[in-house]
């Protein structure tokens, strides 16, 4: 076991009440999951997802000391990694990469019973990733993450009333995307690329 | 009964669970009444669902080695940890180049005493606490009575913690270091971009009053004053032109405060 169970000490030192390495791990590792949930669905493309949370694990780990304690780790987790996306995307867009996007696998829509609802799910997949970034972003967190609106706007860095609107252009945009999807040639080939 | 109007993201809280019962039966009743609105908050209901239903075998997916969070902890332990010796043998060693310096100053001008040694001590804490990762402070913001009483009692003066927040520095913590003039209470500051300031303040046999003035130590920059006994100095790499209103503002307090 790599982690040990005592509280990190300088011998001799005195430490503040309650911090332990523990504790840490504790409170970060059960985010993992829908810390890469969600910047699978912001970015499409599992490495480079996995990439986004691998640095977001490093520089929560590195700035533990300084997060409010007053903030839960949830959310002080999802804006380090929602930092760094934009980031991403802001060079991205300085030096476009080609990038496979990558769409849900049969196998992983097989999983979802009933053959119709598996149809269903896709096309809001795709739907989903016509939304533009803010949009999509504010109802992953709600929808899918399920964050408060008041998370979700410390998470973005925006106002709660910018959350709702964005999230009610998003949800009727949806609908109408919904509508029209049947019409979506169902063989488009989901081979994008990044800006 | 009246019921309060239904606004349009309290829809939108029906549709994701933040309503509490009362108003969620409410909303359900306005629904009924109301089937073009209730077929528009069905389909966000659906949308959420399809989206979970999407999204869920992501998170069930095994964690990818890269992501463990044990090998990323020990990873990042390593080569930051120092030994308490070490950090004690740097501190010593920027006191003893301070003072050397000092020494050598001291016909031509800055002097071991006063504000001129308050400064140099900075910087010296500045350097030895200011990049660590590990325990940059000893007790954190979230003391704060803790660490003013700590101080208080190791200064035999009434601390105050300026509070630098208004320009975007969080107070992290403190701690007490030594210096060759005695006990100095030490307060970090970061702001978002992980830029840190240190002040230092301690009691002052010499310059017990004086005003404020500049030095700059390569890359950073500082601003040290002393007002009835107390000297302060605040450092940082910061550009002096952000760095002398933030030093304004902390004399501003402190001199109101004592």
């Amino acid at each position: 076991m790599i982690v040990s169970t005592r509280p990190t000490s300088w011998p001799g030192r005195c430490l503040p009440k309650g911090f332990a390495v523990n504790d840490m791990v504790h409170l970060i590792e059960p985010l993992i999951p829908a810390l890469r949930r969600y910047a699978r669905a912001l970015v499409r493309n599992r490495s480079v997802a996995d990439d986004l949370v691998q640095d977001c694990l490093e520089r929560a780990v590195s700035r533990w000391h300084q997060r409010r304690f007053d903030g839960d780790p949830r959310t002080w987790m999802f804006s380090i990694l929602h930092n760094l996306a934009v980031d991403r995307s802001r060079q991205q867009k300085r030096s476009p990469v080609e990038v496979t996007m990558e769409e849900a696998s049969e196998r992983e829509l097989s999983q979802i019973a009933g053959q119709d609802k598996a149809i269903e799910v896709r096309d809001m997949l795709r739907c989903v990733d016509l939304l533009p970034e803010d949009q999509r972003s504010v109802l992953l967190l709600v929808a899918v993450e399920d964050l408060s609106y008041a998370q979700a706007a410390h998470v973005l860095g925006i106002p709660a009333g910018t959350v709702m609107s964005r999230l009610s252009r998003a949800r009727d945009r949806l609908i109408e995307l919904m509508d029209g999807a049947e019409t979506v040639q169902p063989s488009k080939p989901f081979l994008r690329r990044v800006r | 009964m009246t019921i309060r109007p239904i606004t349009e993201e309290e829809l939108h809280g029906f549709v994701d669970q933040t309503l509490d019962v009362r108003r969620k039966e409410e909303v359900a009743a306005y629904l009924d009444a109301h089937p073009d609105v209730a077929m528009r908050v069905a389909a966000y209901s659906r949308q959420r669902n399809l989206l979970k239903a999407g999204y869920a075998p992501i998170a069930d997916e095994p964690i990818p080695p890269q992501l463990n969070l044990a090998r990323i902890v020990e990873r990042q332990r390593r080569p930051s940890w120092t030994p308490w010796w070490a950090a004690a043998a740097a501190a010593v060693l920027l006191l003893c180049t301070g003072g050397v310096a000092g020494w050598l100053l001291r016909g031509a001008g800055p002097s071991t005493e006063g504000i001129a040694a308050l400064a140099v001590e900075a910087n010296a804490s500045y350097a030895v606490y200011a990049p660590d990762h590990v325990r940059p402070v000893e007790i954190k913001a979230s003391d704060r009575a803790e660490l003013i009483a700590w101080m208080t009692e190791r200064l035999g003066r009434a601390v105050t913690i300026p509070d630098l927040s208004a320009a975007g520095f969080r107070l992290m913590g403190g701690r007490i270091v030594a210096t060759t003039h005695g006990p100095a209470a030490m307060f970090m500051y970061d702001d978002d971009h992980g830029t840190r300031l240190v002040m230092l303040t301690r009691r002052m046999a010499v310059d017990k009053s004086v005003q404020m003035a500049p030095q700059a130590n390569g890359d950073l920059n500082g601003y040290t004053w002393a007002d009835k006994g107390l000297g302060y100095s605040l450092v940082g790499p910061t550009p002096s032109e952000r760095l002398h209103p933030l030093a304004n503002e902390a004399r501003k307090q402190l001199a109101s405060a004592i």
